[in-house]
């Protein structure tokens, strides 16, 4: 490990002399073995799951004989009832990225740009509700669920269990605080100056928020919408507590119902699990920059 | 590459840092007086909609955990709730044969997390931190298991750790043997191969954070320690280390929150049962278990809630501490 960071190692190794060298060599090596271990997980899924059923029943799943081809996918897609669970999580996951950023945005402006009496202590109190478990509540919560009466042209169940909305309420509520935290101290570091000049003009709350503040925040708003998205497709336990028809669950949920319905062919779980991890990897490659503009912005108004 | 718990977690105090500079110089922002009646009715939405939201489904719900758990209910009918004072409480830390188990397990999880997982997510950003060729491509490989939701690291892992037909045993010549180890199945053995398999995601994530961290740290420093004579450890310890505290309170708070809300990967395995029990396992388990002893499953969720208070109050009071005015 080198004490001069910020020098190239080319640079570094003619400067400074071969002393500085091995220990960037032994980096590497260090590097390189965390790396391949961990690759190995996911590789062996992927691995897995690329080999028919009847070539590892006949060389062993610790083998390279037989064929690779696509066919478990193909199984795994149409046996394990994917199209409809990757529905359900587009169901579940865009009204609530939709609900989390209107709210968060509309406290975040309230508790930063105005400054009235409880703005703190309510901030206080979305922030900490953010970091609770989410077993802490997740009684009472199901209870009155249970309790809430809906007519059954809009819910089976007749209560807000088993329904979409049940999830993409108890989401909203628990990522609103997190959102809350983060844009609030973006907008604080937005300059006092352009709303004050708004506020001369006789621009109301509400036109600061949408024409001023709001296309500022567009980079962080753009970062958190991706950032949720992962959150929610990623979230397991809501749907698991509130959604007992299996059809009606999201994929993330979904997939531990896979181990019965592949009853010990691992090549078709393995598929099973591959084909879940594309979407996030999908989000993350195409909406990478989002993350890098919303980072340099925000790092060059601090 | 940038992540979203870069921007999310570690521009948050930067940005606070930004602001407090700001708020010294320029005049305090604009005072409730000085807003119109229309403008009012406006805040008295923007804020009332989503502290009713915030209200409803998480504090209430949380507080009602608190009244439930000094009750006996079997969830059914709301008359049906009996005043138990403080009987549930002494049901699970006298008689519930999975509730201290279960605390092992707990603590265990956090100081797996803080003495393996944290520290190798804070060596892999230090190591990375260096403009060494390839940077961006560890990164990236190590930040992949952020990505994936823990149910799916519990499903990976299973067939990683497999009894007859997994790698690992293939790797340790034991498969298809009568030493081969089902690692989610043993007892003995399964929570730290469930360890592991959470370790997998956290240093991933510890390290993307320490990443932000150390390129946030003024490189002046750095150069001023080591014309000093300070070597590279010395540097780091004495100097970047206590530089990155803003960060260090969000990974410590992480940390701990991260090991009580533990739940997905065991549930996955087997529903936190037989050498996997978590508290937070255990109060679903009385949610939906057949005897719905809501009353018993409360008392856990309020041993939950009393020890997340504690990081959670010591990371509120850091953080909010400079803004009272």
């Amino acid at each position: 490990m080198s004490t001069s960071t910020q020098t190239a190692p080319a640079k570094t190794s003619t400067r400074v002399g071969h002393g500085r060298i091995r220990p960037h060599y032994g980096t590497h090596i260090f590097l390189m073995v965390m790396a391949v271990m961990w690759m190995v997980p996911l590789g062996w899924a992927l691995f897995t799951a690329l080999r028919p059923k009847a070539d590892t029943d006949r060389y062993g799943y610790f083998s390279l004989g037989g064929a690779f081809n696509f066919d478990n996918f193909i199984q795994a897609w149409e046996q394990g009832g994917f199209p409809r669970y990757f529905m359900n999580s587009l169901i579940i996951t865009v009204p609530t990225i939709i609900l989390v950023l209107l709210f968060s945005s509309m406290m975040a402006f309230a508790v930063s740009r105005v400054s009235w009496k409880f703005n703190i202590t309510l901030l206080i109190m979305f922030t900490a509700g953010n970091l609770l478990p989410p077993q802490v509540l997740a009684t009472p919560l199901f209870e009155m669920f249970k309790l809430i009466q809906l007519p059954y042209w809009f819910s089976d169940s007749g209560s807000l269990l088993n329904t979409y909305m049940s999830v993409i309420i108890a989401n909203t509520a628990f990522q609103v605080g997190f959102c809350t935290f983060v844009l609030s101290n973006y907008m604080k570091a937005l300059s006092p100056d352009l709303t004050e000049a708004a506020l001369v003009d006789g621009a109301g709350l509400w036109r600061q928020y949408v024409s001023i503040i709001m296309p500022l925040c567009r980079p962080a708003i753009a970062a958190l919408a991706t950032l949720e998205l992962i959150f929610i497709y990623n979230d397991y336990f809501w749907p698991l507590l509130f959604i007992q028809s299996g059809d009606r669950l999201p994929v993330t949920t979904a997939i531990n119902n896979l181990q019965g319905t592949f009853l010990s062919n691992y090549n078709l779980l393995a598929a099973g699990a591959t084909i879940t991890v594309i979407p996030t990897l999908i989000i993350y490659l195409a909406l990478q920059r989002h993350f890098v503009a919303g980072l340099t912005l925000g790092s060059s108004k601090g | 590459m940038s992540t979203p718990t870069e921007l999310s977690e570690a521009s948050a105090p930067g940005a606070r840092t930004g602001h407090r500079k700001q708020s010294s110089t320029t005049p305090k922002p604009r005072r409730v007086r000085r807003l119109s009646q229309r403008d009012k009715v406006v805040l008295g939405f923007m804020v009332g909609i989503p502290t009713l939201v915030q209200l409803a489904f998480v504090w209430i719900p949380t507080l009602l955990s608190v009244f439930l758990s000094f009750t006996r209910w079997n969830g059914l009918a709301l008359s049906d709730i009996r005043m138990a004072g403080l009987a549930n409480y002494s049901y699970v830390v006298n008689d519930s044969p999975a509730f201290w188990p279960a605390v092992q397990h707990n603590i265990l999880w956090l100081v797996f997390l803080a003495v393996i997982a944290t520290p190798l997510g804070l060596l892999l950003a230090v190591l990375l931190d260096q403009q060494i060729r390839g940077s961006k491509i560890y990164q990236s490989i190590f930040f992949v298991p952020v990505m994936l939701s823990l149910a799916l690291i519990g499903i990976i892992w299973q067939l990683f750790y497999q009894k007859d037909n997994g790698l690992l045993n293939f790797l340790l010549g034991t498969a298809g043997t009568p030493q081969a180890v089902d690692w989610f199945g043993d007892p003995h053995i399964n929570i730290w191969a469930a360890l592991v398999a959470a370790t997998w995601r956290h240093a991933g994530y510890v390290m993307i954070l320490y990443l932000a961290g150390l390129k946030g740290v003024d490189a002046s420093l750095k150069e001023a320690a080591s014309l000093d004579g300070a070597n590279a450890r010395q540097t780091f310890f004495r100097i970047v280390f206590p530089a990155m505290a803003p960060i260090n309170i969000v990974i410590v708070v992480i940390t701990i929150i991260e090991s009580l809300r533990a739940f997905d990967v065991v549930w996955v395995i087997n529903k936190g049962t037989n050498g996997l029990e978590l508290i937070s396992a255990l109060v679903i388990t009385y949610l939906i278990g057949e005897g719905q002893s809501i009353g018993i499953g409360s008392a856990f969720a309020v041993i939950l809630l009393v020890i997340s208070l504690v990081p959670i109050t010591i990371y509120l009071s850091r953080t909010f501490r400079k803004e009272k005015f």
